[in-house]
């Protein structure tokens, strides 16, 4: 089995599926959904195959041998061109404690938000074709390992996400699209720019001796192999690491997206359709996050070590900002969209902690995010299809028009207020005691608490507002869930429920990874800041 | 029996409650009778304590039983070192005896719903609720460490929202329960805040190696102060969950959840936690910490008396003689008398649960009438009702041969030993006053009630005696505030094995300098003289000794005087309450309306925090997506503009050479006529041109 490229294939599938989906015959809707519905199974029957034969003890992040499923081809390689030399790019994947609990969300966001397609209305084929391209450009950027190879899945998944929140989304779907790609784009193109120089300053032993550039990624984790001339390299007296750094780390925290780049987030979730929103939410926002720990971090350890602060500070107006400007809609979805650029920002202060209780706390925050945020849009999904309104102020007392549903509101809700039990509140105690432990952080930290509080505060009114009290009569003729929005509620309330319970299920999968990455920072930070002298 | 026994079933007690919490609400819309595997599960869970209680007294009396099991394990980790957290039970006495106290009032407010909710439409659903509640509190007594502990404070905070919130419907039933929550979370922050300092500190969060860590002189951030501190944080929980001033506003409103709730959660069990806790972090207590907690406790005793006075709904008069109850107990552990303390918090989970569930009786016969002002003469009406209410008002008056009489009376004495000892007589004071405040406040709720003349003929003529199932659970908790169950003599509770065997003061860990001095044992005492106070000085078990009688006068002569008051107001009519209300104007308008807390917090927090996010939400509208967006219509001017100039310069330009070759073409065309005579004559015209040039220039 351990021979089976199973990362080229939970990769790859979708890419299949989608070339496979624009055979079919137009008219038959049932074959693409259930077809859909079959990739994205098989998807997620890989990706506990995965997980039944990963390796806890090994740590990744920098070494080749300690990831694993790894799978290295030659991809492309063209030879002298004048001053460039050889041009070498390899296929490069490989998973580790950190990339392993993404891809798990990844093929589980995915197979509930295909459910969760069941009623997408028109130009179906178009639909699901995107739906599956946008499947393997999130698996592609979790299990890159190679710097271009990373880039190209980045980008690979901004095109479907623009068509499908374009063609598919609400009344100002066109806004909402262009406004997304166009700030991705602008983000990318630091992050291209950074990648360009880190390939032009890294060079690694080749085949025939020679030393070519390289878009290795663990390979520019190692200082010793930076060239002394090169843009970035450390040798450099003029380097600029540090600008390079934080181009990348604009790139990634638009996607996060970290406050003040956040504004598209709130007009694409309003704009996109429920499985949409559910994706976004769920895996698109956890890029941005996964990126910082698996390029600013290992490759830039100083710079990390020396604006940690920075990424704690902005941590924390993330959570502040975002639980108060959540309280303020009126809309439901915007609601929860706000409330998800708060709970990012315990991802990023968990990170800023960079020690092993922080760090498994932010990777732990973002996939309970992933599963309880994919369940908040469902819920929303739910009345919208039902109601088609997302008023605040419209609804109330559906606790008694739609009690099972409501059921799966309080656990969604409870959950994402961070109440003990269920998944959310480990992973932000985790956040809280890795970065409280920090000095120059304990501030911050502290200050960051008051998110509990005013989550607690928008979720439960929320609650209030739509649920309990009487019943709108408007409303009475409103069905409780079906079977199909039973299957998408189920799986992630099992997760919720059983990560509250048993975190070392995930904790232990990022364990060594986690203390592997923060043992590397240690270590390798006076390594890259010392070579300047 | 031996220890493993007993943690197996201190474990079912736990467990058995989720377990009918989830088949009783899982099952509760298909099944009409699952109400009844809940019944059942408390019914075991009762005798199950009953039976720990017994053994643990009997066999383990000095041992305290701890089993425990990993959970999260990261090993050892860069940077942080060993990364454990383990969870596990400690049954000691204290909380042996919480275990029985849970349970019995849990299972007798358990009998009595089933008559009370009786037609509820959400019938089984209640009775699921109660089982999370039960889960969630046993959790608290039995945890052995303080991140458990937070996790079943939290539970708890959710099964009261649910509970307070089940009727929904009712505005005012959701805002109450929102408010419990959220206000809750106010002291949660403070208590996990205390939680990562003794984690960054300790590394660990069981209590017991906390203590022996202080005991070896480990202190956070090296500091006595920040001792006190992570003392005074952790007591923010107590603050939010006892509903101490000034996060008790939450409390009067939770009223709104059904009676047999408000005496199992919001009387006896779940507000009683915040002293539990104290009493579980009171040996790391610094003297400054205790000192913020006994100047709590005396407010949080004294505010909501006066305005107990005033109120005229049955159930919000027994709220704030709840917050005023625990205000007693937080301020006697702040004053070092933990045994009293806690003795306190039992007496007054069984008589105050009795008062609740005798206003539950009450209100349901009088079809949810809840103005006392309205009511009177029901005792002919509801004999078994009267006498049990009015014994359950004799123990929380601290009237002699009741419960309360013992531990209010060590209260008291605590806080006037204190005075003597440290000068701070303010406590014992308070103490009195309040004493004063609550027979009264309490003979006054009896008497509008229950003598007299009825006022609402209509609803008296429909009041009738409570059935046998939520007659039985008053008696019992009425027999439960005789003296007899605690010691055998009525004047003294040192005496009772309560006391003198099973809940002893543990010994301070915290370093000397740091306590108060008479908490600080001078070197020449033998230890076995003064068993049982082992933290304590020879000169406090002195003023102990000479506080005892004065305290038993004074506090006898204040609960009585206020007796007579309530008599003479109320039953005598011999002044005219109104026209003493009026003479009182503002003092009464003050208690009348809870000292403005709720429009202060109203008008301040509330709104202050809705109209930033207002402001806020405007500035991510206009401001920072304006930015955005603003970019973006600079970037669309910009490629108009260059636009313009690509179409009409560059392009201009281009176009501009075009015809200009063009308007060249046309002009050089004249020339190329393609006849060789022209050609012909061109070139010789040329050279000669050319050739007159050289010379020129030559």
């Amino acid at each position: 089995m351990q021979s089976l490229p199973l990362l080229t294939i939970i990769t790859f599938l979708p890419i299949l599926g989608m070339f496979l989906v624009l055979f079919f015959p137009k008219n038959n809707e049932k074959l693409i959904k259930i077809f859909t519905l079959v990739i994205t199974s098989v998807q997620v029957v890989v990706a506990g195959l995965i997980w039944s034969m990963y390796d806890y003890s090994l740590g990744g992040i920098f070494s080749r041998e300690s990831f694993q499923f790894v799978e290295k081809v030659s991809w492309i390689n063209i030879s002298g061109i004048s001053w460039l030399g050889t041009i070498k790019i390899d296929y490069f994947v490989g998973i580790d404690g950190l990339s392993a609990p993404m891809v798990l969300l990844t093929a589980l966001i995915c197979f509930i938000a295909t459910l969760s397609s069941w009623n997408i209305s028109h130009s179906l084929k178009g639909y699901f074709a995107m739906f599956l391209l946008l499947d393997a450009g999130m698996m592609g950027v979790f299990v890159s390992l190679d710097f271009f190879l990373f880039y190209v899945f980045w980008e690979l998944m901004l095109l479907p996400m623009y068509f499908l929140i374009g063609i598919w989304g609400g009344p100002r779907k066109e806004y909402a699209a262009i406004k997304f790609f166009i700030y991705t784009l602008f983000g990318s193109v630091f992050i291209l720019l950074a990648m360009i120089g880190l390939y032009l300053s890294v060079q690694e032993v080749g085949a025939d001796g020679t030393k070519v550039f390289t878009f290795n990624m663990l390979s520019m984790m190692d200082p010793k192999l930076y060239t002394a001339t090169g843009i970035l390299s450390p040798l450099n007296p003029s380097n600029l690491r540090f600008i390079a750094w934080l181009g990348l780390f604009v790139g990634f925290a638009i996607k996060i997206p970290m406050f003040p780049f956040h504004t598209w987030l709130p007009d694409a979730h309003v704009e996109a359709p429920t499985p949409i929103s559910v994706i976004l939410a769920g895996v698109l926002l956890k890029m941005g996050t996964y990126g910082i720990l698996r390029i600013n971090y290992p490759i830039f350890p100083e710079i990390t070590q020396q604006l940690a602060w920075w990424i704690a500070f902005f941590g924390m107006v993330n959570i502040v900002y975002g639980a108060l400007v959540a309280m303020a809609q009126k809309d439901f979805k915007k609601l929860i969209a706000y409330s998800s650029v708060s709970h990012m920002g315990f991802v990023m202060l968990g990170m800023a902690s960079l020690n092993s209780a922080g760090i498994s706390g932010a990777i732990l925050q973002m996939f309970n995010h992933g599963t309880i945020t994919a369940m908040l849009f469902l819920i929303v999904g739910v009345i919208y299809d039902r109601a088609h309104t997302r008023g605040l102020y419209e609804f109330g007392g559906l606790a008694n028009q739609m009690p099972v549903y409501t059921g799966f509101v309080t656990v969604a809700f409870f959950a994402a207020i961070g109440l003990p039990g269920l998944s959310g509140f480990i992973s932000e105690a985790f956040v809280f005691l890795g970065a409280f432990s920090v000095d120059s952080i304990r501030t911050i930290t502290v200050i960051s608490t008051l998110g509990i509080l005013l989550g607690a505060g928008y979720m439960l009114w929320t609650l209030q507002r739509v649920y309990l009290g009487e019943l709108n009569p408007k409303w009475s003729t409103l069905k409780d869930l079906d079977f199909r929005e039973y299957a998408m509620l189920v799986p992630l309330t099992v997760i919720v429920l059983l990560l509250g319970v048993f975190p070392s299920i995930m904790l232990d999968l990022m364990n060594s990874s986690v203390n592997t990455m923060v043992d590397f920072i240690i270590k390798n930070q006076p390594l890259f800041s010392n070579l300047t002298h | 029996m031996n220890e493993t026994t007993l943690v197996s079933l201190s474990l079912f007690i736990l467990f058995a409650p989720l377990a009918g919490f989830l088949f009783t609400v899982l099952s509760g819309k298909k099944l009409k009778s699952a109400y009844l595997f809940e019944i059942f599960t408390i019914s075991l869970v009762l005798i199950s304590s009953i039976t720990v209680l017994f053994v643990k007294l009997a066999y383990y009396t000095d041992k305290s039983i701890v089993s425990e099991i990993g959970w999260i394990d990261l090993g050892i980790v860069p940077v942080l070192g060993k990364i454990a957290i383990e969870l596990g039970v400690m049954i000691d006495n204290i909380s042996a005896i919480m275990l029985f106290v849970v349970a019995l009032i849990s299972a007798l407010v358990h009998y009595y719903s089933i008559e009370y909710m009786k037609g509820d439409k959400r019938y089984n659903r209640y009775f699921a609720y109660l089982g999370i509640f039960t889960f969630s509190m046993m959790g608290i007594v039995l945890t052995h460490n303080i991140l458990m502990m937070y996790i079943f404070w939290e539970l708890v905070g959710l099964s009261s929202y649910l509970l307070i919130g089940f009727w929904y419907e009712k505005k005012s039933a959701s805002d109450a329960a929102k408010k419990a929550f959220i206000v809750n979370r106010i002291g949660d922050l403070g208590m996990f805040a205390g939680i990562l300092i003794i984690f960054i500190t300790y590394h660990t969060f069981t209590f017991s190696k906390i203590f022996e860590s202080i005991a070896a002189g480990v202190l956070p951030f090296n500091s006595e102060f920040w001792l006190s501190m992570t003392g005074i944080l952790l007591f923010c929980g107590a603050i939010g969950k006892s509903a101490q001033f000034p996060l008790h506003v939450w409390l009067p409103d939770a009223m709104e959840g059904p009676t047999p709730v408000s005496a199992l959660i919001h009387a006896a069990t779940m507000v009683a936690a915040g002293v539990y806790l104290v009493t579980r972090i009171f040996v790391m207590l610094t003297g400054d910490a205790m000192l913020f907690i006994a100047i709590i406790g005396a407010l949080s005793a004294f505010i909501p008396a006066t305005i107990a006075l005033t109120q005229t709904d049955i159930k919000k008069v027994l709220a704030y003689s709840t917050i005023s109850q625990l205000g007693y107990m937080i301020m006697a552990l702040g004053v070092g008398a933990y045994a009293f303390g806690f003795f306190h918090l039992v007496t007054h989970a069984f008589f105050k649960a009795g008062l609740f569930l005798g206003s539950g009786s009450v209100i349901h016969s009088m079809h949810h009438e809840q103005d006392i002002m309205k009511m009177g003469g029901l005792k002919k009406k509801m004999p078994v009702t009267y006498w049990t209410f009015l014994i359950f008002s004799l123990a929380i008056s601290g009237i002699p041969l009741s419960s309360g009489f013992l531990s209010k009376d060590g209260i008291l004495a605590s806080a006037l030993s204190f005075g003597s000892l440290t000068g701070y007589y303010i406590f014992a004071v308070t103490g009195f006053l309040v004493a004063l405040l609550t027979a009264f406040y309490m003979f006054r709720l009896l008497i509008l009630t229950f003598h007299g003349e009825p006022k609402d003929h209509h609803k008296y003529e429909h009041a009738h005696e409570s059935p046998l199932l939520m007659i039985a659970p008053l008696v019992t908790l009425a027999i439960l505030s005789f003296f007899a169950f605690y010691t055998m003599n009525p004047f003294d509770a040192q005496k009772g094995w309560v006391l003198s065997k099973w809940v002893t003061t543990p010994a301070s860990v915290v370093p000397e300098s740091a306590r108060y001095p008479f908490m600080v044992q001078s070197g020449e005492v033998n230890h076995a003289e003064i068993h049982g106070n082992i933290t304590h000085s020879v000169q406090y078990t002195e003023a102990m000794h000479s506080a005892h009688y004065p305290a038993m006068f004074i506090s006898l002569f204040v609960a009585i005087l206020g007796i007579f008051i309530a008599y003479m107001f109320y039953s005598k009519k011999k002044i005219d309450t109104d026209k003493l209300a009026g003479s009182l104007g503002p003092v009464y308008k003050f208690s009348l309306n809870k000292w403005y807390f709720d429009e202060f917090y109203q008008a301040v927090f509330v709104n202050g925090t809705i109209g930033l996010t207002l402001v806020l939400n405007w500035f991510d509208k206009y401001i920072v997506d304006g930015i955005v967006n603003g970019s973006a219509a600079l970037t669309r001017m910009f490629s108009s503009i260059s636009g313009f100039f690509d179409t009409y310069v560059v392009d201009g330009l281009v176009n501009f050479t075009a015809y200009f070759s063009g308007f060249v073409g046309i002009i050089l065309r004249k020339f190329q006529t393609g006849k060789v005579q022209t050609y012909l004559i061109l070139t010789v015209f040329s050279v000669l041109i050319i050739v007159l040039m050289y010379v020129n220039y030559l």
